[in-house]
This record gives structure tokens, sequence and C-alpha cells, in this order.
């Protein structure tokens, strides 16, 4: 009986081995000619899809080169006076005019880009890892949960803007002493906006790890001896970096409003070292006369924010596997 | 319920302290002097008497002690006494502004109407814009209607006041000449034309806060409606003949205005801090410039109190918003 079962099982299987194999192996040929999508592929299909974040992209790229690298092509000083020429409308030779002590208007709005882009990625990156740390780790561990998101909600309990305001009246000299004035005043900047905006990436990466953390990839890590950190790092980290990749370009576009506001109010920047914001603060003293002196700058800031927020929306989409592929 | 909203109380007044103290601490640090504006001729020690008249001078806890007895304590008397005219806080010391060496609450008191005119028109006409236009673009989903409204609230996010405000001044009071560009807050309303001046007036600051607000909220507001039209329920009330307007108006929004109205509740002291910007282009002297006129002088008993209030205001609003949700969403009880 049980050889005669055997070769029955067994003569199906050698007469259909021919038919059989010859259709996967041309559907195998077929998956090894396409070699399997990544992730990343799918992420960037997704994204393509979304309008307005390309725009976005194509947008903050764009304003990013621009102040970058815009300095080699215009190459006139931006502090570089000239009390002849001063409060020009604009012509070939200052294409946004100049100001009120003859400073070329564009080579001031890249510079001044230059300053809030880089306060804006930096304290991004900050307020990026603060949160980041504070939601792994009160996410993996249970005990400091509790500590770590109380203290998350006092921090969002403080009021934001008079605390930043207060930071900068008195962290101003000590730092400028220390480092020197422009350095001394963009430390103080981004540690004041990262220190302040940490806390709604830590809350959902906090939540993202919790739910993470009961998955059977973890368990098996686990009891195949990983450490906690080989845990975090190689197994957790990668699965929030949507979450965080999302709230690192709305983190871009609040430090820039921020920064913004800020030096608007007075107590960002000094006037000879420009920023978009302190570009606008200065031209709202000329604003009966020339408006253009405002709006540039502010339409810098505007079109920087909305590229990003447009980046971020499509991100958000991209990244999200329940949107994607449909 | 109750139960809970007393838990919530009790635990406001340790993070209400603790708010306190590290605002205490970062002014600690200041390095300025208020008897700087003082005269050289003025001997040292009568300076020194000037500062321990300040309340200087003291070791850092009994002042931090001394401002929490004051703000707690002597300030709710004084506001008793000027309701009731008793005498409960006679002779006791107030906190003293050090710009105009008067109590700092009186001052806070006489520019609290400013701000709360312009802020509380601003979310009243923000959230008259803002629910129909989330309603509509919710129900119409991807028309032109709700494309529009998603670009418009992202310029509402992405225009930061300080630049929606100087370009609504550039257009509308310096080019077309129809409104002032600064807040008149000596104005007093006693007849229609000054009303009508008084209503030119706040339509700016008006309309550049309200842009933000409405922003915010009418995503909001579509996105809970989307939420709740796929549900089970709405397909009951459709499969029973309802009409069109009683499914949406009537059962959809009312329960999508559950996370809406804790929204709105969260936002109210959100508004008081982003104010602080609106006012200063504005000119409006309400307590947002206070603070802003009160950094820049130094007058730090004046920046504790203000700084601390706003605080407060985020902890209140916080309770009442959880409070809220719970009232309104049966399905949350948190006992």
């Amino acid at each position: 009986m049980t050889d005669h079962d055997r070769t029955d099982t067994l003569i199906p299987d050698e007469g259909l081995a021919p038919a059989s194999t010859a259709l996967p192996t041309t559907g195998v040929m077929e998956e090894l000619a396409t070699p399997p999508r990544s992730q990343w592929r799918d992420v960037w299909d997704q994204f393509k899809t979304h309008k307005g974040a390309m725009i976005g992209a194509v947008l903050f790229i764009f304003i990013v080169v621009g102040v970058y690298l815009g300095p080699y092509l215009w190459s006139i000083d931006p502090t570089q006076i000239d009390i002849r020429s001063r409060n020009q409308g604009p012509s070939w030779a200052h294409p946004f005019g100049t100001d009120q002590l003859g400073r070329d208007i564009l080579a001031r709005m890249m510079s001044g880009g230059q300053t809030s882009v880089s306060v804006g990625i930096t304290a991004m990156l900050l307020a990026l890892f603060l949160g980041s740390l504070v939601g792994v780790v009160a996410g993996f561990f249970k005990r400091l949960d509790g500590p770590l998101m109380r203290l998350t909600d006092l921090f969002l309990a403080l009021p934001l803007l008079p605390l930043l305001l207060v930071m900068m009246l008195l962290f101003r000299e000590p730092l400028s002493a220390a480092f020197g004035l422009e350095r001394g005043i963009f430390i103080l900047i981004v540690c004041a906006i990262g220190i302040t905006s940490w806390m709604p990436t830590a809350r959902i990466v906090r939540g993202d790890v919790l739910a993470i953390k009961e998955r059977e990839f973890v368990l098996a890590a686990r009891s195949i001896g990983t450490s906690n950190s080989q845990i975090i790092t190689r197994h957790i980290l990668p699965n929030v970096l949507s979450p965080i990749m999302v709230s690192a370009t709305l983190g871009i576009a609040t430090a820039i409003i921020t920064e913004s506001a800020l030096s608007f109010l007075g107590l960002g920047f000094p006037p000879d070292f420009p920023t978009w914001g302190r570009l606008l603060f200065d031209g709202v003293d000329y604003l009966q006369q020339y408006p253009e002196r405002v709006f540039w700058p502010g339409l810098a800031i505007s079109l920087t924010v909305l590229s990003v927020n447009y980046l971020g929306d499509g991100l958000r989409d991209a990244l999200d596997p329940r949107i994607r592929g449909r | 319920m109750l139960n809970f909203t007393i838990r919530r109380l009790v635990l406001a007044v340790p993070t209400l302290l603790f708010i306190s103290l590290v605002i205490f601490l970062l002014l600690e640090l200041a390095p300025g002097d208020p008897m700087a504006q003082v005269p050289l001729t003025v001997p040292p020690e009568v300076k020194e008497k000037m500062r321990e008249a300040l309340g200087l001078g003291q070791p850092m806890h009994i002042r931090f002690w001394k401002w929490i007895v004051q703000f707690f304590w002597i300030e709710p008397q004084v506001l008793i006494d000027s309701m009731f005219g008793t005498t409960f806080s006679e002779g006791d010391l107030r906190v003293i502004s050090w710009q105009t060496r008067s109590p700092v609450m009186d001052i806070v008191v006489q520019r609290i109407p400013q701000t709360l005119w312009v802020v509380g028109t601003a979310y009243v006409v923000a959230i008259l814009i803002a629910l129909p236009i989330g309603i509509y673009s919710a129900y119409r989903q991807y028309s032109w209607f709700d494309q529009m409204g998603t670009f418009v609230s992202m310029i509402g996010f992405s225009v930061p006041p300080f630049f929606s405000g100087v370009l609504v001044i550039v257009i509308f009071s310096v080019q077309l000449g129809w409104f002032p560009s600064i807040y008149d807050t000596t104005l007093v309303v006693n007849s229609w034309d000054s009303f009508m001046l008084q209503l030119k007036q706040m339509i700016m600051p008006v309309m550049v806060l309200a842009l933000q607000i409405t922003a915010q909220l009418s995503r909001f507001m579509r996105a809970s409606m989307l939420d709740n039209l796929n549900q089970d329920y709405v397909r009951t009330a459709r499969a029973k003949g309802l009409s069109e307007y009683t499914v949406v108006m009537v059962h959809v929004l009312r329960n999508s205005m559950i996370p809406v109205v804790t929204v709105i509740a969260l936002g109210i002291p959100a508004i008081f801090g982003g104010a602080i910007i609106t006012e200063q282009v504005f000119k409006v002297n309400g307590i947002g410039q206070l603070l802003i006129g009160a950094i820049q002088a130094n007058d730090l008993p004046m920046v504790q109190t203000l700084t601390f209030i706003f605080a407060v205001l985020i902890v209140l609003f916080n309770l009442i918003a959880d409070v809220l949700y719970g009232i309104l969403d049966p399905r949350i009880r948190y006992d």
C-alpha cells in the first residue's frame, strides 16, 4: 500500500514535472529579470504622483541651491555699502534694488537665505534628535515612559514664544562673548528652537515604538539574544523612520518661521548679519516708500515654508503603506 | 467625570508650580540690573536700599516664595476687593513692575481688553469661516472647492503673520487707504461714527489672525468629517430615507464636532501667543506688546507674570479640552 501510494504520488509529480517546471521557470526568469522593487522605489513612485509635493520639492531644492550657490554667480558683497546708489529701484545692476545704505538687496537676500535655511535645517535636526531620542526611550523602556511623557507634557504646557523671547534676551550676551557675535547667536537660536520644538516628534515616535515593540520580529531578535541597543538601532529605528521624516519637513517649516518671527521682533540676528526675517523687519520702516523691500523677504519665507509643507504632505502620503499603491 | 476633573485640577497645581519655577530660574540668570538706569550720583547705599525695596537682595528661594504668595494669594484678594469694595489686601505688597513701579496686574488688566477684542473676534470669525469650508470640502472630497480649500489653508499655514500683516497694510492702508495701519486704543465707541472707526481698525488684525486659525480649523474639520462620512451609521441613516441635509448636518456634523470642539479649546492659548506678533505689526497695545516691551526694558516681574499667565491659559484650556471631550463623547470615560 505504502509503495503504491508513493508511486501514485510520485508519478503525477514526474509526469507533471516538465509542464509544471516549464511554467514557473518563465515566471521565475521574469522575476529575476525585473529585480524586486525596493521599498524606497515604491515610495518614490507614490511621491511622484503627488503633484503639489513634486512642485514643492523642486521649489525647495531651487531655493536651497539658489541661496548657497547664488553668491558665486552674483558676486556683490551683501555688506558692501555704496551710499551714492542708495534706495534705488530695480535695475540690471541691482535686480531687487538697493537699501537705505546702498547695499544690493539680491545679495542680501541670498546671504539672508543661507542663514535662514541653515538655521531651519540645523534646528530641525536638533529637535528631531531630541524628539526621537525621547520618543524611542519612552516607548522602549517601560519604566521611563511615565516620567518622560510627563516631561513632554510639561514642555507642551510652556508658553513657547514668550520663553523663546526671554531666552534670546538672556543668553545673547554670554553666548556672543563666548563664540563670537554671529556664531553665538546662531547657536542660541538653533538651541532655543530645537529645545522648544521636539515634543510632537517625541509623541509620534513613542506611539509607533510602542506598537512596533510588540511585533514578532522584535521578539525574534530578542530570542536570539540581541541586545537592547541593537534592537533599537537595527529593528525599531528603521521602522519609525517615516514619521520622523515627515516631522523633519514640518520641523524645517516651523523653525524658519520661528527664526523669522524672532528676527522680526528685533530679538534675532543683528542688523549687519541679515536673515529673511531681519530684512523684513528692516523693510517695515520704509514700508510707505519702498513696499518691495518687505515683499521679497516675506515672499522668500512664505515660498520656502509652503514648498516644505507640500513636501511633507507628499512624503506623508508616500510613506504611508496603506495609501501607497492605490 | 467629576472625579476626573478634580484629579486633573489637582494635577495642574504641580504643573503650574514647575512652570513658574522654570520661568523664575530662567529670569534669575538675567544679566540686567534694574538699577542700571539710576544716575551715578546716587550713593551706593541708597541704591542698595532701592534694591531691597524692589525685593532683590534676598535669597532666591525666598523671592520665589514671595512671588508665589503675591501671585496666588494677594492678587486674588485685590481682585475681590475691587469687585466688592472689601479691604482684604490692604497693606500687602503686590507684584511691582520695575518699569512703572506700579502693580503689574493693574497694567495687565488695562491691556487685556484690547487683546481680547482683537483675538476674540478673530477666533469667532475664523470658526464661522472654517467650519462651513471644512464641512463642504469633506462632503465634496477632491472637488475643485476642496482643492482650493487645501491650497488656501496651505497658504494660511505658510505665510507668517508678520508678512501677511505687513502685506495687508501695504495693500489696504498704504495703496488703497481704506483702513488705518495703526490700532488706536484710545478710541471710545459712543456713536455710530466711532463704531465704524473701531470696525475699520479691527478688520486688518482680525483678518490676519483669522487666516491662520481658519487654515488649521478647516483642515481639521474636513478630516473629522471624512472620518465620519464613511461610517456605517451614515449608510443606515441614508437607508432609512433621511434627507441628505439631515444626514450630513445632523448625524455626521454632530459626531465630527467632538474632536473639533476640543481643538478649538486647545487653540485658544496658542492664539494668545501668536497674537504677540500680530499686535506688534498693528501696534495694538495688548498684552503681547506689553510682553515685548517688558522684555526689551528688562522688567523681570512683568515678564515673569505675563509668561506665567500664558502658561496658566495653556494648562487651563488643556484641562477644558479634556473635560469637554469626555462630556461630548459618551464612549470616552476616564474613570
